[in-house]
């Protein structure tokens, strides 16, 4: 009996934050769904849609860079120990941590056309200011640290006595990797691609600093909510929000389906 | 063969100092120790998971000390068998052949269909080596704790390897399959002279699996011998505290004649351990022993070579054994077909219920302890 009453406090108290998203974002499209015909002309809308467009492929690109180079340090930072790990896993928490607007800047100051980084890789034909790529860099700084902070956590629950079994098996540390290792760790792995593309598509106020052109949906919505109100903005964002919320919950059920296929 | 040279290595809160150890082809060796005894360090030492501080490693006379493990052609079982969770049974045992393979197809030139067939032919004889082909398709999972531990066997031994390190392998399962695979692990290495080497605290797997004991203590190799040589003539008395001889006495040589020792047992300084008889001080043992006259020894009865009878006409009014100490039953604990004896002066028997049955022992009794001269053994102090 006691243990139901915790359940049921627990469920009282945690029903509130889910109230908070539901009735935040249900107003949003029950006050839509009374206005459908505009729904209807922002999916026709050319601007919009290749705005979303931009704010999905540029977030899939930083959930690909976060994977590519975060995957490796996040294996590291699981299995090793080290003078100066924390100092290293602090530095991977600090865009967690700074306001976005202040991270927009010092991307700025480091992308930008005269920028440290900036001014040769434009030489060189990549332009991070008002382009494409510069959206990719204020949504990668933003959400890797949640790809991660999770593939981590992901590496150290595989106990590493099966990678020494794969090991004495005959096979190299590579091998054991991608065959054992990151197999095992996938549910975190995706659970930690699935918030970092989250984070990235959500992402405005470095966006914004550093490249608000091509249009992400999020400037476009802002644009359209300081130029036209509340009126011209919510269509776009309900259709953001539907597309999110579909592309979420499909990665959800894929990454469920790896978790359970490892057990 | 594995040969050890003065291996050392701290890691994390275990350590193993200077271990010189060698281990013969196609032998059975164990390594029984206490918990923290830093068993599963030597062994995953040997296996190439850590390197050593100190000391060489060799194998089959090839150093191969800083070898990674993958080079060294050993199979190592853990005690939670670690088989791959997102894998099936057949997909385990493939696991090393496939890695195996690989390489050895790309040097020999051949196709990748005949190399599949090879590795289906070898699951599957390893499957029915061990009996468990009904299993082949199933998850790790699915398995009940001796299936998975005979996959684990099987996942090693299709690499055939010239070694077999296994971990605590039992522990994990219940009497009956753990019978059941002391004698696979046996006829195993019988059958294809694999060396193994087996980390146990338990003794009775130790001495019913080993041609040879080392006992390892707060990571040093303490004894090395037959099991025989380790249960009957322990090097000490924590090793023999360890190894069950429950009776363990401190005492001084008054006479030896021709190897037949008299040792008075000391009113108070016994052995120490908890266990340890405690003698009103006017007790004397007879051992067989090496010692002269006058030399501190401690004196070690295993409890199962201690008879027990109300009187000596129990045997026929005389008895070939040296000891017969008289003693007061203070508990009796039933083991199943065995029977714990402790005395009031801390003497304790290890008996057959049904010699309790037949003696009618109670608490409180009065009997005999009997032992041999020869089973009383005895190390200088």
């Amino acid at each position: 009996m006691k243990r139901e009453k915790i359940f049921i406090l627990s469920l009282f108290l945690g029903i509130f934050l889910i109230a908070f998203v539901c009735i935040a974002l249900g107003n949003m499209f029950y006050t839509q769904a009374k206005d459908i015909s505009a729904l209807i002309e922002a999916a026709k809308d050319a601007n919009v849609l290749k705005a979303i467009w931009i704010s999905i492929s540029a977030a899939s690109t930083a959930t690909l860079i976060a994977f590519i180079f975060g995957t490796p340090l996040a294996y590291f930072l699981a299995r090793k120990e080290f003078f100066g790990k924390s100092v290293i896993e602090g530095i991977v928490d600090v865009p967690l941590m700074i306001p976005h607007i202040v991270a927009g800047i010092a991307l700025y100051a480091v992308f930008m056309r005269y920028g440290v980084l900036g001014a040769p890789l434009q030489r060189l034909g990549l332009a991070f200011q008002d382009a494409f790529a510069g959206i990719v860099v204020a949504m990668l700084f933003v959400s890797f640290p949640l790809f991660v902070d999770a593939a981590k956590e992901g590496f150290k629950q595989v106990d590493p006595r099966f990678e020494n079994v794969a090991r004495s098996l005959g096979a190299s540390q590579l091998r054991t990797f991608f065959e054992v290792t990151f197999p095992l760790a996938s549910p975190s792995i995706i659970s930690g691609a699935i918030m970092c593309w989250g984070r990235a598509i959500s992402e405005f106020s470095a966006v914004l600093v550093l490249a608000s052109f091509p249009r992400s949906a999020p400037v476009l919505i802002y644009e359209r909510f300081t130029s036209y109100g509340l009126k011209a903005a919510m269509p776009v964002a309900v259709l953001l929000i539907s597309i999110c919320l579909l592309i979420f919950v499909l990665l959800r059920l894929l990454g469920t389906k790896a978790g359970s296929s490892k057990k | 063969m594995i040969e050890l040279r003065g291996v050392s290595k701290r890691w994390r809160e275990f350590s193993i100092k200077n271990i010189t150890l060698e281990i013969k082809k196609g032998e059975y060796f164990v390594i029984l120790g206490p918990t923290g005894a830093g068993k599963t360090l030597l062994l995953e030492l040997i296996a190439g998971f850590h390197f050593p501080d100190e000391g060489r490693i060799l194998i089959d006379g090839r150093d191969m000390t800083f070898s990674p493990p993958e080079e060294r052609n050993i199979g190592f079982i853990y005690q939670d068998y670690m088989l791959f969770p997102h894998l099936t049974v057949e997909k385990n045992i493939a696991f090393g052949l496939r890695a195996r393979q690989r390489g050895r197809f790309k040097r020999e030139k051949r196709e990748g269909r005949e190399r599949r067939e090879e590795i289906e032919r070898k699951v599957k004889e390893v499957l029915q080596m061990l009996g468990i082909e009904h299993l082949a398709k199933r998850r790790p999972a699915t398995l009940s704790g001796g299936e998975q531990q005979k996959v684990a066997i099987a996942r090693a031994l299709a690499i055939e390897p010239r070694i077999l390190l296994l971990d605590e392998p039992l522990s994990a399962l219940d009497m009956r399959t753990k019978e059941q695979l002391r004698e696979d692990l046996r006829r195993l290495n019988r059958e294809n002279g694999i060396t193994m080497v087996h980390v146990t605290h338990d003794q009775t797997e130790a001495a019913m699996l080993a041609d040879r004991i080392a006992v390892m203590m707060r990571g040093r190799i303490v004894q090395i011998g037959t099991s025989r040589e380790i249960f009957s003539r322990p090097a000490s008395a924590e090793i023999a505290e360890f190894v069950g001889v429950e009776n363990i006495f401190s005492g001084v040589v008054v006479r030896n004649e021709g190897g037949l020792a008299e040792i008075k047992i000391a009113s108070a300084g016994l052995a120490g351990s908890a266990g340890s008889a405690a003698f009103s001080g006017s007790e004397t043992i007879f051992a067989v022993s090496k010692y002269g006259e006058g030399t501190a020894v401690n004196v070690f009865v295993r409890p199962e070579d201690i008879i027990l009878a109300k009187s000596i006409q129990d045997f026929g009014g005389s008895s070939s054994a040296r000891n017969v100490i008289r003693c007061e039953i203070e508990r009796i604990t039933s083991m199943g077909a065995l029977v714990r004896v402790r005395m009031r002066n801390g003497l304790v028997a290890l008996v057959t219920a049904h010699a309790v049955e037949e003696l009618r022992l109670r608490e409180g009794d009065e009997v005999l302890a009997i032992f041999k001269a020869t089973a009383a053994h005895t190390i200088k102090t």
